[in-house]
């Protein structure tokens, strides 16, 4: 994973469009694994979501050997419009969350802005054959046809993924939804708009619990937003949110029915010498996510990812710089707006390594032992089977390597937002746009 | 001697010419020249989140955490220019203007100015490109935000989506280039060339907008004896007649909501 590679990342497989433009529908706006890792889903501007499902390994073929493909595709939002305030809403997914499987169907929950809704995504490879009443196609049998009784059998038949909306959770939220997460106890879920977070229980679609309120009395006094939240991973009573200051605040649903207040508040205090007027900007926190061993925090600010200790509040314990060339075109990418971008982040099953967008198609991986780091391109010239990636490298003048990119020719358009990583094994998913990139780790 | 290293750090220029490089002979000249190139940057960032703030999609809600950081940065940089004594300045030279301009048309037609791109090159326009006579739908976009109809579960609607190409850079040129004096920093809310005579059903249309909604900041930092301007008086002080009755503006802003959102779909933009 480092950059002198004993390992090789190699591209298992990319779904790449073959559109030359770029349908605004097609932009993928999130990505997720489910608790296997068998499953991958994706969202998409126009409301679609596409599963793929990772073909179980085989001997005789070493390397098609666990490849994802499509297994399902459905449209899970339509656009809305809400007469009273005369805006549309959009049928863009925000998120994307899988529950834990628990029979042989499998549930997701997907959100647009203001609706969340649970879809069940079961198989059918058997169908009954041999009615009595029914010929084949399923018209109505002339009785003095029929001279004796059958009993009808399963018989195989091709796969077919069925997909169905269970629940809609609708009109809870005043506000756009940017998170939501399954909690621990496998029974309720919240969902956090900008200013607001809903408990929800999974059966019930048409109550929910307001647990955190930010929502100033007169909104001009509004300074504040929640950007992100996430239930902790073992306890099913914690939860954390992050807000457009850069604060996160871990919650006890203990507590109060009322989460206002904090259990803890995890907040870096300013590096004076580093002041400007972007700061605050740039301290937003687009992402925040549990380490799978609920130990840890790794949030996602515009310049940098951190990592936190759920015991330590005044400071991060890790800081990794993503693309601290920026720092000095914080002007430029406030006027084209690039600096409101929202990136994800991901760790590793182990919790070892964390991963996290940037721009010109970049992704990067830090290697939380090793210190290491690597950047990483998703793009077409890299999609052939098999294909090493090659670390790159952005120069900021100095000593400029072959194929080293410099700050200024990086393509701001090219972001990487959305990314996954499998609960278990090196696999992750970057969402580059409109294409999705699917890349594997191959030990030599 | 001015301090080296300017405890606020700017912009992808970001380089001041180092004192070092000046004739040593004349610091005064040196630091007056940091000192109104962090002006005008500062300025320029004010009038861009300005611009930021106005623009807006109809027919989509904006993005409140985009609008909360811009207005975040506008009333910090409020505050900076306050403690300088900067905002003082700009705000009585622009009451002065408002005062000189309060029985002429101009000022009808200074609302536009925000969202309008007028052949004499106004400064702070949008980034339309439209002739100044079609009337813009959405434009003039605060509307649909500050309707009261429902009282509460009202978004901050410091609508800032862009409404088109991203050419504010020009529109930033311009702001600075004009930004040299005192006099001219809020020189950039005045129409350097008078747009063409207004139309008549437009006048009638804005003739008793009231924009004392804009006051965010009166509220923030309550009434002093010398007004202070917020981050959204700027905007007022453009647009301002008085106050005028709330319900009639209310109506007539509902009017124009409507009428924009009928436009926007006509238009098709």
């Amino acid at each position: 994973m480092c950059e002198d590679t004993d390992t090789t990342r190699t591209l298992n497989h990319g779904f790449l469009r073959d559109h030359n433009y770029v349908t605004e529908a097609d932009i993928i706006s999130t990505v997720e694994f489910n608790h296997t890792g068998e499953l991958l889903a994706t969202g998409d501007k126009g409301g679609r979501v596409v599963i793929f499902q990772r073909e179980p390994e085989c001997k005789t073929e070493p390397y098609s050997q666990g490849e994802y493909n499509v297994y399902s595709t459905f449209q899970s939002h339509e656009p809305e419009f809400d007469y009273l305030k005369s805006l549309e809403i959009e049928e863009k997914i925000n998120k994307i969350r899988w529950l834990p499987q628990q029979n042989a169907a499998h549930f997701l929950l997907s959100t647009n802005d203001k609706t969340i809704k649970l879809w069940k995504v079961s198989e059918r490879d058997k169908r009954p054959e041999g009615y009595n009443l029914k010929d084949e196609e399923g018209r109505i049998k002339d009785l003095s046809t029929v001279t004796s009784l059958q009993v009808p059998v399963l018989k195989p038949m091709d796969l077919m993924v069925e997909v169905s909306p269970r629940r809609v959770f609708a009109n809870a939220h005043t506000y756009h939804v940017n998170s939501i997460s399954v909690n621990s106890d496998h029974e309720t879920y919240m969902s956090a708009d900008d200013l607001r977070i809903n408990l929800w229980h999974l059966g019930i679609t048409d109550r929910s619990f307001n647990i955190v309120d930010i929502k100033p009395v007169n909104m001009e006094d509004l300074t504040e937003v929640i950007t992100a939240a996430e239930f902790h991973p073992h306890h099913c009573n914690l939860l954390v949110y992050s807000s457009s200051k850069g604060t996160l605040r871990l919650c006890d649903m203990r507590e109060a029915a009322l989460c206002d207040k904090h259990s803890k508040l995890f907040e870096e205090p300013e590096d004076p010498s580093n002041r400007s007027f972007f700061s605050e900007i740039i301290s937003s926190v687009s992402d925040v996510k549990f380490s799978h061993s609920g130990r840890y925090l790794l949030t996602r600010d515009y310049l940098t990812a951190k990592v936190w200790d759920l015991n330590m509040e005044n400071k991060p314990l890790e800081i990794y710089q993503v693309h601290d060339y920026l720092r000095s075109k914080l002007c430029s990418l406030y006027e084209n707006d690039c600096i409101f971008d929202k990136f994800e982040c991901a760790w590793n099953g182990s919790d070892s390594v964390i991963m996290t967008g940037a721009y010109n198609n970049f992704f990067r991986m830090f290697d939380r032992n090793t210190k290491r780091d690597v950047t990483l391109e998703a793009s077409r010239e890299s999609s052939k089977p098999r294909a090493v990636l090659k670390p790159r490298r952005v120069c900021q003048g100095g000593k400029r390597r072959k194929d080293d990119i410099s700050v200024d020719s990086l393509d701001f358009t090219k972001k990487i937002l959305h990314t996954a990583w499998h609960p278990t094994e090196n696999i992750i998913a970057i969402a580059a746009t409109n294409n999705l990139y699917i890349f594997q780790d191959k030990f030599n | 001697m001015f301090p080296k290293g300017t405890k606020r750090k700017f912009s992808d220029s970001g380089d001041e010419p180092a004192a070092g490089d000046e004739d040593v002979n004349q610091p005064s000249s040196v630091a007056v020249r940091m000192l109104s190139s962090y002006s005008l940057q500062r300025q320029s960032l004010l009038d861009m989140s300005l611009i930021k703030l106005q623009l807006c999609h109809m027919l989509v809600e904006p993005n409140l955490c985009r609008s909360v950081l811009i207005a975040n940065t506008v009333r910090q940089i409020q505050e900076e220019m306050t403690q300088d004594g900067t905002w003082q300045i700009m705000t009585q030279a622009l009451s002065a203007a408002n005062a000189a301009a309060q029985c002429s048309a101009d000022r009808l037609v200074a609302t536009e100015v925000l969202c309008r791109q007028t052949e004499g090159g106004v400064t702070m326009s949008t980034v339309s490109p439209q002739a100044p006579t079609s009337y813009l739908p959405g434009t003039f976009g605060m509307d649909p935000c500050w309707e009261e109809e429902n009282g509460e579960d009202e978004e901050e609607d410091e609508d800032s989506e862009e409404c088109g190409s991203g050419s504010e850079e020009g529109d930033s040129d311009r702001l600075v280039e004009d930004s040299r004096t005192a006099e001219q920093v809020f020189g950039t809310f005045e129409i350097k060339n008078p747009a063409p005579s207004p139309d008549p059903a437009l006048e009638e249309l804005f003739s008793d907008v009231d924009a004392s909604y804009y006051d965010l900041d009166t509220v923030l930092t309550g009434m002093q004896s010398a007004p202070k301007m917020g981050p959204y008086d700027l905007l007022e002080s453009l647009s301002s007649h008085g106050p005028s009755p709330l319900s009639s503006s209310t109506s007539c802003r509902s009017d124009l909501n409507e009428l924009d959102h009928i436009m926007e779909i006509i238009v098709g933009s």
